[in-house]
């Protein structure tokens, strides 16, 4: 149902007791929980190497959703995920190899990853939204914002960037990060194989779960009311700066989830995580999977990253060409994504299917 | 002193030739260009190869910018034509053209191509010495500036594009094929960047990400400069060469490069429509 029009019929008062808006979150709900527990039997399966591999895809999905609510339902373009995924990926490990491995070491260096990067979001956001700046502007800031932290870490193979016990290495990035710890009834265990599988699908759950019902909340529907007409929003009385500055920290939170989960999956990162390529990712994972719709985001970030990680054998040059492709492709096919558009197109055929097995049988017994 | 005008100077230079085209394409049509730097790229490459084939420099630079002066009409024929008045659909639009166009030379031309040295030898300016060609580029930079608002304020084109910026619907009205017109534009836009590419491609190692380098640069001076191409583009290279210029000198790259961005962020909290919206105020 689009939001807009609940609004509208709640607004009217024509709404029975149970809105339509709880009854579509239950149905949600249960939808995800059944790709959760889908995504668990089917990684139960795996060997450990193809669950390894199928970890990396969901990795990138956490930034993903949060440049579907900061662009799809916010309005707001960033190419900034890259920079936060980065901010965070690099405080966790500068932070893990000075508090070494366990628990209590894990749990400290998340905290401070997911506050570095929020924190620097909150800073940039609210230069950037009490500042004035919008529309395309905030794209080409952002864009700025991560290529210079590209830059800066590039530069820092000397001996003096270290901090602590940790070097920054410059262009080839750091290494050595322990294996993170996750609590388990039998004590603490790597998390790594199939339990990081497990821990990304939970937590991908989660997160699709809260942004349901965010999207669903009156700063959802507030934030659409921006994304629609700033000027209306803000004559209504709503801080359209503050609104946005919330959904680009949310965002950037999200990306560095991501950022945390990639330095557990392959315990490395590089300042060209934060490059001009990297950058653009985010933006052609949500274009391709459809901006408004957070399934279409998740299975288009898994599905290109699975085309990419396959076309790759032959050299990433021609994975990085047909995601070139794949985006104008996509920004053709209009605000939906093309995802969504194919996933519409089979719930038509399997309708048209059924109708016509339908119409037989009755012709039969008529 | 001198050495620090001369940078200066250079540092202006290189901001106004890498950012004329994107300043064109935005300032006149509200496109933001991410193929931007590809196109530079597209430039240095064609120079280098008219150059090794025994085109004299200058001509082998001619070549480059009509070559990409092509190339950009036809990405505007093909691609961006349909996607005027949605900015960010045109932002990954362009962005995919930028990959299929670096990467594409990667497979074509493999990661690196002969150079070709910088020519007209260097000076001494005291103690430092100085390349001739560096000085010539200064020149070409404010040449170009003056055709550049020649071409767009003082020629008839000037006046239809002008016009079919402003109002698309009443241009058609009276006449003017608006369609043409953007994708002239566009093309005057892509044959500076290609120009750009192929005057800095003797003093650069090409490589097809050789256009990155231009990229953030050009950026922050068009979102400095405004909507207001020549104007906009020259107040804003000037204060963000001296804020870069003064800091790389006596800090380093890096800090350039932050003070860079810290100056974006300070023009734009004070003037969000850029310098050539306070420049036409006062």
């Amino acid at each position: 149902v689009d939001p807009q029009i609940m609004t509208i019929n709640q607004a009217a008062g024509i709404l029975p007791a149970r809105s339509p808006a709880t009854m579509s979150r239950r149905w949600e709900t249960a939808r995800l929980a059944m790709l959760a527990v889908i995504a668990v039997l089917l990684f139960s399966m795996t060997d450990p190497y193809t669950a390894g591999t199928l970890s990396y895809y969901l990795v990138w999905v956490p930034m993903a959703l949060g440049l579907c609510l900061l662009w799809g339902y916010g309005g707001v373009l960033s190419f900034g995920q890259t920079a936060f995924f980065g901010i965070a990926a690099y405080t966790y490990s500068v932070a893990s190899i000075n508090f070494g491995d366990g628990l209590a070491a894990t749990s400290i260096s998340l905290t401070l990853a997911i506050i570095g990067s929020t924190l620097i979001a909150l800073l940039l956001g609210y230069f950037m939204f009490y500042g004035g700046v919008v529309d395309t502007f905030v794209s080409i800031v952002t864009l700025s914002t991560t290529l210079v932290l590209e830059t800066f870490l590039s530069q820092t193979a000397g001996p003096q960037w270290r901090i602590g016990d940790a070097r920054l290495n410059g262009y080839n990035g750091m290494t050595g990060m322990p294996i993170p710890q996750v609590p388990w009834f039998s004590g603490p265990i790597p998390l790594s194989g199939h339990v990081l599988a497990y821990v990304l699908v939970a937590a991908i759950f989660a997160i699709m779960l809260g942004l349901v019902n965010v999207l669903g909340s009156r700063f959802g529907r507030a934030l659409v009311a921006v994304r629609e007409n700033p000027l209306r929003a803000e004559m209504l009385g709503y801080d359209t700066a503050g609104i946005r500055l919330v959904a680009f920290v949310v965002s950037a939170g999200l990306a560095g989830v991501s950022g945390v989960f990639y330095v557990a999956w392959g315990e490395y990162i590089t300042p060209s995580a934060m490059g001009l390529n990297a950058a653009a990712l985010p933006v052609i994972w949500v274009v391709v999977g459809g901006r408004t719709s957070l399934t279409g985001v998740l299975i288009g970030t898994v599905g290109l990253l699975a085309i990419s990680q396959q076309l790759a054998i032959f050299g990433d040059q021609y994975a990085l060409v047909l995601l070139g492709v794949l985006a104008i492709i996509a920004v053709y096919s209009g605000r939906d994504g093309l995802v969504v558009a194919i996933l519409r197109r089979i719930s038509l055929w399997t309708h048209r299917l059924t109708n016509a097995v339908v119409a037989k049988r009755m012709g039969r017994n008529a | 002193m001198l050495i620090y005008l001369y940078q200066l100077a250079d540092n202006i230079s290189f901001l106004i030739l890498g950012s004329i085209g994107l300043a064109i394409i935005f300032g006149m049509m509200g496109v933001i260009n991410l193929a931007h730097g590809e196109l530079i790229t597209v430039g240095a490459y064609a120079t280098a190869v008219a150059a090794h084939a025994g085109v004299p420099l200058p001509l082998a630079m001619a070549l480059a910018a009509v070559v990409t002066g092509l190339l950009g009409a036809a990405i505007e024929i093909a691609v961006v034509r349909r996607l005027y008045g949605r900015p960010f659909d045109s932002i990954v639009a362009t962005w995919g053209i930028g990959l299929i166009i670096s990467q594409g030379i990667l497979i074509v031309a493999g990661p690196s191509m002969e150079g070709i040295g910088t020519p007209l030898g260097s000076i001494m300016f005291g103690d430092q010495t100085v390349s001739v060609y560096r000085l010539v580029l200064i020149a070409v930079a404010l040449a170009l500036l003056g055709v550049v608002f020649a071409v767009f304020s003082l020629t008839r084109f000037g006046v239809h594009v002008r016009a079919a910026m402003q109002d698309p619907d009443m241009a058609r009205a009276l006449g003017l094929d608006v369609r043409r017109i953007y994708t002239w534009t566009f093309a005057w836009g892509a044959a500076l960047a290609g120009l750009a590419g192929g005057l800095y491609a003797p003093t650069m190692t090409i490589v097809p990400t050789v256009g990155a380098g231009f990229v953030v640069q050009s950026f922050v001076t068009v979102v400095v400069g405004g909507g207001d191409v020549v104007t906009g583009l020259a107040a804003a290279a000037a204060v963000l060469g001296l804020v870069q210029s003064g800091l790389t000198t006596f800090y380093g790259t890096l800090i350039g490069q932050v003070g860079l961005l810290i100056a974006v962020m300070v023009v734009v909290r004070l003037q969000p429509k850029g310098l050539s919206a306070w420049i036409r105020r006062s």
